[in-house]
């Protein structure tokens, strides 16, 4: 073919070009994105200016930032950790949901227990509501080669409608049913005061649910990086085969790090019981869309449990300045647009890392294409 | 007898199977080639909502306004596909992160909502749909009516398009090429076949067909536009393409019995069933869960019909 670029593999990748590429490809994101407010006849400085300000212009701003940012720290790391092993979990989303019954329950069920101690079951039970509902694609992976990625996207759907019905259209444990007001317009039971999650004011108030989500970060940085089970998730990520000959258990790591990444996303919908809703709350669970956000961003992290909860505050900013400024000038789904553009930039990109482009002098290009050698595989 | 509850649920099978008929094919194609493109969420929303503001604003008599809107919204598709071909083909970016990034970039919540809300699209219903056009006399005959002849020309098209795809990949030279390199684009290059035409051309096909499946919903079965409007039904055809082993006549099949399951709730709920709607609305998705774990468990282990160069990249140097 005459075609006068050429990619070839690098042999060796100059250490500059792994913070160099991306930072480049978040420019031509937002070049992109100035496209197509351009197109869509949208002031582009105007847009952008009110975006930085209403995600991290004031304290108040970065506070919300804070309160949109959690969540998307526990489905960014939800995801990260199974991606890692090419375990593709897209069922955050419900697995966040999963935590946030679980999560609810057990505040209601302890009542008024001094608040350490709810909050430690809260988020015990949301991790286990998680995993249990991660377990599902998991086992099913495990034992029946199932395709995970459909079976976790298919049941955030159920998760969902489970939790439209256990509030809007039966009697559970988590309704409201005290008031006939509450039961003409349903809604879930305020949990008790004891299960309030205290932030920590520096300055500005930062929410329980993001330390707890840089503490899993830490540990799972080191159980990925530092132990024989990381160890492990990463060869079979990388090489299930060479895993399978050196006689690792394939399928023991794939329930393991479907619980722990369900686990994860659980405590998110924990979190979001405690830290912010005080209640179990269907509408605004499901509209945020929580989890495929922290797809987004565990793949803009590569995979970096640290770096998630760095992306998830940013991504955070991002979605949090989507609501303040809905409206007119700043429509819906362009915070989506926005998120699939840099992720687009990003994925493409990640070509120059790996390999160079050359483009070919007419003069030198090489004659009839050399013999083919035999194939590989 | 018309009325009875089979023949209600059947012929709501036809009306709700077809978005997934199209975009179910559509998928095929593309993994043929050995391109899994997740993005049908995406495309089938973006086709949607294209096809809608087409239909709003194409002057002219009601078939020529909606043939336009198909063909608007199957180029709206098209353009999608178009990402995801360069991300994966050309830049070699990995298949099922770019899959899922053209979801979120293009689906509820992103690129159809933006253009929904920015066109002004909600609230209205469609100027023109698809409606039923066969004789009356057709569509009242007993069982078969309603089922086969009280439908929309979308249904009939989508059983041609469905024969075509049979024809294509089992008989003609070109759709014996297709098979080569989706399953070894190494053997195929050495034959001369240019693998990444073969792919783009397949893949930004998915993407047409997609975007016409997405125009099913917002021109036929619910004439409006609403974000979200497919709620999952562009998994649900990725879903399909695998328990329909990779075969064009099995995907009509299957889309008609997850198409059951879909409009059973609006069925079961018109005749005044009392249960709760979640319950029966989660039943495609469990279905899908069910339909899935049988076919990759029965002996169709060790995936039977899928293609085996499907979600790599092809690197002539590298192979």
């Amino acid at each position: 073919m005459s075609f006068p670029l050429r990619i070839e593999r690098r042999l060796r990748q100059p250490w500059w070009l792994s913070a160099a590429v991306p930072a480049g490809s978040l420019v031509v994101a937002f070049c992109v994105i100035a496209l197509v407010l351009l197109a869509t006849h949208h002031p582009v400085g105007h847009t952008f200016t009110r975006l930085l300000d209403s995600a991290f212009g004031s304290r108040r701003s970065l506070e919300s930032t804070f309160v949109s940012g959690t969540p998307l720290a526990f489905t960014g790391l939800c995801a990260a950790v199974a991606f890692r092993m090419n375990l593709f979990n897209i069922g955050g989303e419900g697995q966040l949901y999963a935590g946030a019954v679980t999560g609810a329950g057990a505040a209601l069920v302890l009542g008024g227990v001094p608040g350490p101690v709810s909050i430690a079951a809260m988020i015990l039970a949301g991790a286990a509501g998680g995993a249990l509902f991660a377990l599902i694609p998991g086992l099913l992976r495990a034992f029946f080669s199932t395709n995970e990625i459909i079976v976790s996207l298919m049941l955030n759907y159920v998760a969902a409608l489970v939790l439209d019905y256990l509030i809007f259209d039966s009697l559970s444990y988590w309704r409201d049913t005290s008031t006939p007001d509450a039961r003409v317009f349903p809604q879930g039971k305020m949990l008790p005061a004891a299960a309030t999650w205290p932030g920590l004011h520096v300055g500005l108030v930062v929410p329980l649910g993001f330390l707890v989500a840089i503490a899993i970060a830490t540990i799972v940085h080191v159980l990925y990086a530092r132990t024989r089970f990381g160890f492990e998730v990463r060869v079979i990520g990388d090489s299930p085969r060479a895993a399978a000959y050196a006689g690792m258990r394939t399928r023991r790591k794939i329930l393991a790090v479907m619980a722990l990444s369900g686990a994860i996303a659980g405590v998110g919908g924990a979190s979001q019981d405690g830290d912010f809703r005080h209640v179990l709350d269907p509408k605004g669970l499901t509209q945020a869309g929580y989890g495929y956000t922290g797809i987004v961003i565990a793949a803009l992290a590569r995979y970096n449990p640290v770096a998630v909860c760095a992306i998830a505050f940013l991504l955070g900013g991002l979605q949090n300045a989507g609501y303040t400024l809905q409206g007119a000038d700043f429509p819906s789904g362009l915070v989506g647009v926005m998120q699939g553009l840099i992720l687009f930039c990003v994925l493409g990109a990640e070509l120059l890392v790996r390999y160079r482009v050359r483009v070919d002098r007419p003069s030198h290009r090489p004659g009839p294409a050399a013999p083919v050698e035999a194939d590989a595989s | 007898m018309n009325s009875s509850i089979l023949v209600v649920v059947l012929a709501s099978a036809v009306t709700y199977g077809t978005p997934l008929v199209y975009a179910a094919l559509g998928e095929l194609l593309a993994e043929r080639s050995g391109v899994l493109n997740l993005g049908v969420e995406g495309m089938m929303l973006v086709g949607a909502v294209m096809g809608f503001w087409a239909v709003q604003h194409v002057p002219g008599s009601g078939p020529l306004a909606l043939v336009v809107a198909v063909g608007v919204a199957a180029l709206a598709g098209t353009v999608m596909a178009l990402i995801h071909a360069f991300l994966v083909i050309t830049l070699r970016a990995s298949q099922i992160v770019s899959g899922l990034a053209l979801t979120i970039f293009a689906g509820a919540g992103g690129l159809s909502a933006y253009l929904g809300n920015d066109l002004s699209l909600a609230g209205a219903p469609a100027s023109h749909q698809f409606n039923a056009f066969l004789p009356s006399g057709l569509r009242t005959a007993p069982v078969v009516g309603p089922i086969l002849f009280d439908q929309t020309a979308l249904v009939y098209v989508s059983w041609v398009a469905v024969a075509l795809a049979m024809f294509y990949l089992g008989r003609t030279r070109l759709g014996l090429n297709v098979r080569a390199v989706g399953e070894s684009p190494a053997a195929a290059d050495v034959m001369g076949i240019n693998v990444t035409a073969y792919r783009y051309a397949h893949t930004l096909a998915g993407g047409a067909l997609a975007g016409v499946g997405g125009a099913a919903f917002s021109l036929a079965i619910t004439p409006q536009w609403v974000d979200g409007l497919t709620q999952g039904a562009g998994w649900i055809a990725i879903a399909l393409v695998i328990f329909a082993f990779w075969r064009p006549g099995l995907v009509l099949l299957g889309a008609y019995f997850f198409g059951a399951f879909s409009g059973l709730p609006f069925t079961l709920q018109a005749r005044g069933v009392t249960i709760a709607p979640e319950l029966f609305q989660a039943l495609p998705y469990v279905m899908t869960v069910l339909a899935l774990v049988l076919v990759s468990s029965a002996g169709a282990r060790r995936r039977l019909g899928a293609p085996s160069g499907l979600g790599v990249a092809y690197v002539r140097e590298e192979r």
